[in-house]
């Protein structure tokens, strides 16, 4: 019987995938990575795209979409840690300015400022997904 | 006749109340069985992140991030409070915010400033009332948690804490024992607690991509939302069941009031055709 290892594909919000298997692959941030068990141990993040996994004992590759995230890699363990949100530098920096600008706004209280205030934050969200979006068509 | 169709009238309105919070209570029923389900499973990842934190304190890397570092003097204090957004949920909310209240006295006797994040539309409008500084908030969640809605206040407070400008980092929300029972609960958030983080001792270092610090720093703080995407989650659940109890002593005592009513309103009826019975006999007797 050939070696396995187990894995477990997890997101915050729920989880791809439970299981024995014989091979991973991931994409890493410098490059896909294969993984066979007795991997040294590893500790990286991936960028968006799919983890291919050959499930125990049948010829079956699941491909799981991920969209970025931490692959921790043990001997006899794999876990990849999924982001279950579309991610980014200026992307989580716009939701951080709206949540700001969310407290403000109810602490000066003022209706007009409100409205601008949150056009203004949806205006950068939306630039910001877009530029998410872009970055992600890219990579692929 | 005094009142019989007044109480009519009040009969009629408070079976209407009723009517609306059986309605509520099974609404509720409803969700709380997909909160907890949602809070299971968030479950498996907030373990994993643990595991994986856990066995990076232990391993050996040559650096450590700020979120693991003690400081010596807590001087400023952040708070992250979570609570729900409407209410009709029984003591829920009023009991997280005692504690917070509780705690925050106990702060500022010491002398230290709090900043707040408000999670959830009660607890916004609760620290507004207190007056503490509220660096970001974040309101209508809706049933269920998204994290893309958590990373923008959850960054503001970890950057206020990378940069400096907290020491300390604490979380309120309302823990999900069971349909019956929710306790407010406080948890330490930064910097992380070591006693959470038990693993397996060694001499190994992982192999990190692209370099240490960027992978710990992404870790760390992803773990972090973990915890608060779980404490959301329950938060969540334990809301819907505390509504459900709610709703169903209200639609209980709303049963006991119509009881009572009906009881009056009978015995009115009653004296009612007593006095009427008791005219017309005399009046007979009389004309007799």
């Amino acid at each position: 019987m050939a070696m396995t290892m187990q894995v477990d594909i997890v997101s915050a919000e729920e989880s791809f995938f439970s299981g024995l298997a014989e091979f991973v692959a991931a994409p890493s941030i410098l490059g896909e990575v294969g993984i066979y068990p007795r991997h040294a141990p590893m500790l990286t993040r991936i960028k968006p795209g799919s983890v291919r996994v050959k499930k125990a004992m049948s010829d079956e590759e699941e491909l799981i979409y991920v969209s970025g995230g931490i692959l921790e890699v043990q001997p006899d363990v794999v876990t990849v840690l999924a982001d279950s949100a579309i991610r980014g530098e200026d992307l989580d920096e716009a939701k951080a300015t709206e949540a700001k600008q969310r407290a403000e706004e109810a602490m000066k209280n003022k209706e007009a400022a409100i409205e601008f205030a949150r056009a203004e934050a949806e205006l950068a969200e939306a630039v910001a997904q877009l530029a998410a979006i872009q970055k992600l068509r890219k990579r692929r | 006749m005094a009142g019989g169709k007044e109480i009519r009238t009040k009969i009629k309105s408070v079976q209407n109340t009723q009517k609306i919070t059986r309605a509520m209570e099974m609404v509720a029923a409803a969700k709380m069985r997909k909160a907890q389900d949602r809070m299971r499973l968030a479950r498996p990842y907030g373990e994993k992140m643990r595991i994986v934190a856990a066995h990076m304190s232990r391993a050996h890397p040559e650096y450590t991030h700020p979120f693991m570092a003690e400081r010596a003097n807590s001087k400023r204090i952040g708070i992250i409070v979570v609570s729900s957004d409407k209410g009709l949920c029984g003591g829920l909310n009023t009991n997280v915010q005692r504690l917070v209240l509780a705690k925050v006295k106990d702060w500022v006797e010491e002398g230290n400033a709090v900043e707040a994040c408000a999670i959830g539309n009660k607890g916004l409008g609760f620290l507004q009332r207190l007056g503490v500084n509220i660096a970001a908030s974040v309101t209508g969640l809706g049933d269920t948690p998204h994290m893309d809605k958590l990373i923008g206040p959850v960054k503001v407070m970890l950057d206020d804490y990378s940069e400096g400008r907290l020491d300390a980092l604490y979380l309120f929300y309302t823990k999900f024992v069971n349909t019956m029972k929710q306790e407010p609960v406080m948890e330490q958030l930064l910097p992380l607690p070591t006693e959470k983080l038990e693993g397996a001792h060694g001499i190994w270092d992982y192999i990190y991509e692209p370099d240490a610090k960027t992978v710990i720093d992404q870790v760390l703080r992803r773990y972090i939302e973990a915890l608060i995407y779980q404490a959301v989650a329950e938060n969540m659940a334990s809301e819907q069941s505390a509504r459900m109890v709610a709703m169903k002593a209200a639609s209980d005592n709303a049963g006991n009031v119509i009881g009572e009513l009906k009881l009056i309103y009978n015995k009115t009826r009653q004296a009612a055709i007593t006095k009427e019975l008791a005219e017309i006999c005399a009046g007979a007797a009389a004309v007799g």
